[in-house]
């Protein structure tokens, strides 16, 4: 548990009172208050959707609220634009950092803020003064490197002493862990620990309960845009957190029986595979999926997964090496070949790949079965056949949507994978690759589409699962891969895998090389 | 602490449903802006009639001895002109003017609907039929350049695939080996080879896209030029004569067969071409969004990497898009010839193929829609006549009509916020093309 940071007469740094956003149909924010103090680790925790994100774009600027005011120090402030609140020294880290891969680390952090001399850059003193930053909170970069070759852990440590740079008192962090191993995690924490010593504020974004618990001093759950509620850590458990994130009791562990694994379905050999630009993303992987069984596969991003399930699923031709499916090999076959052995593909960019947006529920749902009987006879398509199909897999999928001809890019995210699985579902399959099948999506949609998975297993479906979260990976899987910098490192059977193993390995770090 | 309860999941928001009935301005004036895109290019229009109307000068001098007043008394004669303008304009397209009838031509047949004494409300049929002759070749080009939108193509080549349609549509219907076929056969020959070569005219940067990943923009208007000149030098050339008619003072083709040409309606320049576009209208209605080949088109246009995802292919899709969007254009290549001139000449057709691009736009890429997008542009340009006789007004000014409402349509925010209607929400946009890639 994390060390008592905010002492009992601790002053507010930060206040939010009576915060209401509406947009068009929705409430985004209804009436939020919160307090962050001085030096202070207040978690802002809430499923996707519960308005974490819109107050804390309206805190940094990026939105006026409908109501309410927001106080620093005491007094209310007006903040416009991002600008205001780095002058008002709010830094935040987004999700996706805003960095420029080109330039140095020096270079990125005094963008907009260069330090000059006359009209030439002095590179020297803002080196200097990062360094001696990067020293004081114990944030370990390097000035000179390039961004674009640093690892994302450190490219994170970057966007915050760029925010500190800024003279930030006040830093939001927005789900900083998404993208790190459980090892670089602690690792930010201590980080956060630092500052916060130093008496920086940190309001910290996450929808993960065991980071919550282990760094926040203070705890407000959002739900469906209010505060539903302000606990303290030692108070709360993660099933407490979670039914109060979620307004209801949640099951956090997957229900599934033993497996009972058959031949098998995938074989991958050799497999190699490089990435848009070139570089070699996959380097020699061999492993197999056995029907009836889950074969995880966990990584940080970014270490080969998205390009190992696009050769896979035919996206992507291998550069060499073979991938099998069912007996046949199928490394130069096309997306609608491998689909027509029996596969079903759960996209990792489900709004980019998996969905059709301008198009409604049915056209979604018919999406690559639709050249077939009984879509399509020769080339005319048979609408009544569409729309008893897309009606019978919005009921049995439990789709909430107005209507099935609603534009699916109106529909939430958890609607969204919902309209995929059923699509993928609803006919016989052999093999399912599912990347990242529960990203973004509420706690309900979330276990959904687990137990969808597990029934397929049961089925006698061999299923590969990559997910970048290592509670998923270790709920649903029998057999767990770790990838790094595009190998396979280690196949674990379940029972064997803890978090501490699979995160040294999803490091790179081997413990039978030790 | 929060009670913990045993429900079933009510956490997801209910979405709000995507309107089946519009419920306020902001909706209804989405679906007009077409619509209110043309009312602004008129307004605009007669403002820039009544200024070059004016004589500036003298309001100035008014302005200056009587004040306002002054300056209207100047102004006001431009504003009459302008309005003077718009109703020849209406009456040139539509037929229906508010005219005395004895300065109708006397060979003019038209109908008073209503009489009131010296001017009389009239309609004359031939400046409508006029127009929709007119409408025609729009109509086919407009289709063409909507289709290509569907696919996200800009098929900016209507006009070398008009061309080459009506190159070949002339050969098969002047060319003596075809002479004396019955009209049966003589006119889908002819329409076939017309077709066909806008296909090819489509397919190749069609082509060139799929294989090479090169921009049918440039490829587009590249052919363009080729289908130009090809056509200049074929109709011309004089050694070897190769569709030059030796006996006609102007370059220009033979004239095609009667067998070939299309049958007009009840004796009046209205052609048979008017069914095949109305047909054509629904045919390519059908293909979108009733055949898989169809659906890949669309959803190649929408999202292709869903395209891909879905195991259709996306080279197909975009050489299919553009061959199809060619061969409406070259149909309506070889219904202009076929239908109205009966030969080929160089410049022929002057533009028909850009203007459709303009037309695809105010029709949103729905085949249906073009069809009074295309009778707007008709109407436009058969009413310029008139205008120009009545107000004195350079034909030019149709043009810049017709320039106000393509800016308005390509930039709706102006006409958004002129109206008041709010900004469109996400994914109500349409996707016309996708960028350089």
């Amino acid at each position: 548990m994390a060390e008592p940071a905010a002492t009992p007469a601790a002053e507010p740094v930060l206040e939010v009172i009576g915060i209401t956003k509406r947009f068009p149909g929705v409430l985004a924010n209804n009436d939020i208050h919160f307090t962050l103090t001085r030096g202070q680790i207040h978690c802002m925790l809430g499923e996707n959707g519960a308005g974490k994100t819109t107050l804390m774009n309206i805190i940094y600027g990026l939105y006026q609220p409908d109501a309410g005011e927001i106080r620093m120090n005491g007094r209310p402030v007006m903040i416009h634009s991002a600008n205001d609140a780095i002058r008002l020294g709010i830094g935040m880290v987004h999700q996706h950092f805003m960095l420029v891969p080109q330039l140095t680390v020096t270079e990125n952090i005094i963008l907009g803020n260069e330090v000059t001399q006359g009209p030439f850059l002095d590179r020297r003193k803002a080196a200097a003064q990062i360094l001696a930053l990067s020293e004081r909170f114990g944030l370990e970069i390097d000035p000179e490197a390039r961004v674009g070759e640093l690892p994302v852990g450190a490219r994170q440590r970057v966007e915050i002493v760029k925010a500190l740079y800024r003279q930030a008192s006040i830093l939001i962090l927005d789900e900083p862990t998404a993208v790190l191993t459980p090892q670089e995690a602690e690792d930010l924490f201590k980080v956060m620990h630092a500052l916060v010593e130093q008496g920086v504020s940190i309001v910290f974004i996450t929808h993960k309960l065991k980071e919550v618990l282990a760094v926040a001093d203070q705890i407000t759950v959002l739900r469906n845009g209010e505060v539903a509620g302000v606990v303290a850590p030692e108070e709360a458990s993660e099933a407490s957190l979670a039914a109060l994130m979620v307004g209801r009791a949640v099951i956090l562990q997957v229900e599934k029986a033993a497996a009972h694994p058959g031949e098998p379905v995938l074989s991958v050999e050799e497999l190699r595979v490089t990435d848009e630009r070139g570089h070699t993303a996959v380097n020699g992987i061999s492993f197999e999926a056995r029907a009836g069984e889950i074969l995880g596969v966990a990584g940080v991003q970014g270490n080969g997964q998205t390009e190992l399930v696009r050769a896979i699923t035919g996206l992507m031709h291998p550069l060499s090496g073979r991938i099998l499916i069912a007996g046949q090999d199928v490394s130069t076959a096309t997306p609608r070949q491998i689909t027509e052995l029996g596969v079903a593909h759960i996209p990792e960019d489900r709004e980019a790949d998996g969905l059709v947006k301008p198009y409604p529920v049915v056209d979604n749902i018919i999406l690559n079965s639709y050249y077939r009987p009984p879509f399509a006879r020769g080339i005319v398509m048979n609408e009544a056949e569409a729309v008893k199909q897309a009606t019978e897999v919005v009921e049995r999928f439990d789709v909430r949507t107005p209507s099935i001809y609603a534009e699916v890019g109106t529909l939430s995210g958890g609607n969204k994978q919902k309209i995929i699985a059923g699509r993928e579902f609803s006919r016989p399959i052999k093999l399912l690759v599912a990347a990242q099948p529960t990203r973004g999506l509420d706690v309900g949609s979330i276990e959904f589409i687990h137990k969808q998975i597990v029934a397929q297993r049961d089925q006698g479906v061999a299923v590969l699962l990559v997910s970048a979260e290592l509670d998923e990976i270790m709920a649903l899987s029998d057999r767990i891969a770790v990838m790094y910098r595009g190998q396979i490192i280690d196949v674990l059977p379940a029972a064997q895998a803890d978090r501490e193993t699979l995160g040294l390995l999803m490091a790179g770090v081997h413990p039978a090389q030790d | 602490m929060a009670e913990i309860t045993a429900e079933t999941h009510q956490s997801q928001p209910r979405q709000p449903s995507p309107g089946r009935m519009p419920r306020n301005w902001s909706e209804i004036g989405s679906r007009l802006v077409p619509g209110l895109a043309v009312v602004t290019a008129m307004i605009f229009g007669a403002v820039f009639m009544v200024a070059a109307a004016t004589d500036w000068a003298a309001a100035r001098a008014a302005f200056s001895a009587d004040g306002v007043g002054g300056f209207i008394s100047e102004v006001r004669p431009g504003i009459g002109r302008a309005g003077i303008a718009y109703g020849a304009l209406f009456e040139g397209a539509a037929g229906l003017g508010y005219v005395n009838p004895s300065s109708i031509r006397a060979e003019t047949f038209y109908v008073t609907l209503l009489p009131l004494g010296e001017r009389s409300l009239v309609f004359i049929p031939r400046n409508l039929i006029d127009t929709i002759v007119r409408t025609i070749p729009f109509i086919l080009a407009g289709l063409a350049v909507a289709l290509g939108f569907k696919c996200g193509l800009f098929n900016i080549g209507a006009e070398g695939q008009l061309y080459a349609g009506g190159l070949l549509a002339a050969l098969i219907g002047f060319h003596p080996a075809f002479r004396g076929l019955p009209s049966l056969i003589h006119i889908p020959l002819a329409v076939a080879a017309g077709i066909a070569g806008g296909l090819l005219w489509g397919a190749i940067p069609g082509f060139l896209k799929a294989r090479t990943g090169a921009h049918e923009v440039i490829n587009t208007i590249m052919m363009n030029y080729i289908a130009i000149r090809l056509a200049d030098w074929l109709i011309k050339s004089r050694e070897p004569v190769i569709m030059l008619d030796t006996t006609a003072s102007v370059p220009r083709t033979p004239f095609v067969a009667q067998s070939a040409m299309y049958p007009y309606l009840a004796n009046t320049s209205l052609h048979f071409g008017l069914f095949v576009a109305l047909a054509a209208v629904w045919l390519v209605w059908w293909f979108l969004y009733r055949t898989t080949l169809g659906f890949e088109i669309r959803t190649v246009g929408a999202n292709p990497s869903a395209a891909r995802y879905a195991g259709m292919s996306v080279s197909r899709s975009v050489v299919l898009a553009m061959a199809l969007s060619g061969g409406l254009a070259g149909l309506a290549g070889a219904g202009e010839v076929l239908g109205v001139q009966h030969n080929l000449s160089p410049g022929f057709f002057a533009g028909v193929g850009f203007d459709s691009i303009a037309i695809a736009l105010l029709a949103k890429t729905n085949p249906f829609a073009v069809v009074p997008a295309a009778l707007l542009w008709g109407g436009l340009i058969n009413g310029a006549g008139l205008m120009q006789v009545r107000a004195d007004l350079s034909i030019d000014v149709v043009k810049i009509i017709q320039a106000f409402i393509v800016m308005f349509i390509a930039a709706d925010q102006i006409v958004r916020a002129l109206w008041r209607i709010r900004a469109r929400r996400r994914g109500e946009e349409v996707v016309f093309a996708r960028g350089w890639s």
